[in-house]
């Protein structure tokens, strides 16, 4: 249950889709004009990140993964790795679950699809679905639980900062901006200083709670390299995902105990 | 051969760098384009990469353009596209391992890079093959030109590093007795999009043409 909680908030605020992997950016800079569409473009995301991932990380554990066609074929099919696939494969099933949705939605709730129709579409090609589905396969999640959760809070995730950069937009309407930023520039600069501070959650680890008093976790590449665990995987790993390589680690530690 | 390289071709090919820019005018493909740019080797790749992707697909579904029906068209653009990435990744994963590790997801992202689906549906639909190609290297190149100043001040400031290079000295570092220290904001994601926010500033100022107004 920890660990569901754990995975929640980690992928709402700490591995934001938006501000800590800049998935789902066009739509994000393209749609956030007003807070009305923004706030239907996330709920749209939401909903088909929350049916894609469990379904992709299906398939990609019962299908695509090394030796995963036991089940069906039995041993002979243990040497069977047909994971150089699962990118056709993940957008084939987003693109098909978004048309699937949308149909669904269209009979059975026609306010939402009103509410959603011309956004869902668009959902296909947003780098933010594709993005979870690979971050699922990379991170290895436990159970398919683990990896609806995932998706849910990614989604969350993503529809607070569509939002709040919505909200800001419409203010910044008003304001004084230099001619040559207005619009897309500022709002670039804008997101930048959001995910400043959504670097403030990066000390967070709810597994860590009960368990131990607070680790003081190394998140700034660029202080001294001595009190660092190991300075040269820091380094190799790409500076822009400064929290997964240290959350691997302490998901091992936590299952250790 | 001058055909080939007609003033309306070098147009298509030459545009996308600067005045029809895919990242910082049109606002297309920024999720890899931000993510990828810590350092000069993967982005360089990337821009390859992307660069590849466009060029192809797009000479491909011009090829196609006129047996597809409408209404099937982007599932069997994503088709396409996602065989091209797998080429390309599993290119990667044989030649440049290391670097194929470091763009992690970012490379099956090329998949649903907007640039690559927006070059599809507003050129290569409408065009014949060889403006499709050159489009698509102009804008796979356009996309890669960014990405490279982006990374470049950003590894910089961020490592003092060039392409892996060490450009500030070793002793200038506080360590080492000196008084130099990186700029860790440097290699965190915010800073690259403040990047691209103060490229968006400077390219603009030059090209008033292309101020949005408000």
């Amino acid at each position: 249950m920890e660990n569901l909680l754990n995975i929640f908030v980690r992928s709402i605020f700490i591995d934001n889709m938006i501000f800590a992997y800049f998935l789902g950016m066009c739509s994000y800079l393209a749609v956030s004009k007003t807070v009305k569409t923004s706030f239907g473009l996330g709920l749209a995301v939401i909903f088909v990140l929350f049916i894609t991932v469990p379904v992709n990380y299906l398939l990609d554990n019962y299908v695509l993964k090394s030796g995963a066609l036991q089940w069906l074929l039995g041993e002979q099919a243990a040497t069977i790795d047909l994971s150089f696939l699962s990118f056709i494969m993940f957008i084939a099933i987003i693109a098909a679950m978004v048309q699937l949705v949308e149909m669904i939605v269209e009979k059975f709730a026609p306010a939402l699809y009103n509410q959603l129709g011309i956004f869902l579409p668009l959902i296909a090609v947003n780098c933010a679905i594709m993005g979870a589905s690979l971050f699922m396969q990379q991170r290895n999640y436990a159970s398919v639980l683990e990896a609806t959760t995932f998706g849910l809070g990614s989604g969350i995730g993503w529809l607070l900062a569509i939002v709040l950069i919505a909200a800001i937009r419409e203010k910044l309407k008003y304001s004084d901006i230099p001619a040559p930023l207005r619009g897309i520039g500022i709002t670039f600069i804008v997101t930048g200083l959001m995910a400043i501070s959504f670097m403030s959650f990066l000390g967070i680890d709810l597994g860590k709670l009960k368990a131990q008093p607070a680790q003081t976790e190394n998140v700034m590449p660029a202080s001294p390299a001595e009190d660092m665990p190991n300075p040269t995987e820091m380094k190799g790993t790409p500076a822009d995902s400064p929290s997964t390589e240290t959350a691997t680690a302490q998901d091992a530690n936590t299952e250790a105990e | 051969m001058s055909a080939l390289f007609s003033a309306k071709n070098r147009e298509v090919m030459l545009n996308p760098l600067s005045k029809g820019n895919p990242v910082i005018v049109l606002v297309l493909g920024i999720c890899s384009a931000l993510a990828v740019t810590a350092k000069l080797e993967p982005a360089i790749v990337m821009g390859l990469s992307v660069t590849a992707v466009t060029a192809f697909s797009n000479v491909i579904l011009s090829l196609l353009r006129n047996t597809i029906p409408t209404r099937i068209r982007i599932i069997v653009q994503l088709v396409v596209v996602a065989a091209l990435v797998i080429i390309v990744d599993q290119l990667l994963k044989a030649y440049a391992y290391e670097v194929s590790k470091q763009l992690s997801v970012y490379v099956g992202l090329i998949i649903t890079n907007c640039i690559i689906m927006g070059r599809i549906e507003a050129f290569a639909l409408a065009n014949k093959p060889w403006p499709s190609l050159l489009d698509g290297i102009g804008n796979g190149l356009g996309y890669g030109m960014i990405l490279v100043i982006v990374a470049f001040f950003r590894e910089l400031l961020g490592s003092g590093t060039l392409y892996g290079f060490r450009i500030i000295p070793e002793s200038w570092y506080m360590q080492n007795g000196g008084y130099y220290l990186n700029n860790g904001l440097m290699i965190m994601p915010a800073m690259a999009l403040i990047l691209v926010g103060l490229i968006i500033w400077v390219h603009r100022s030059r090209n008033k043409d292309l101020i949005e107004k408000n």
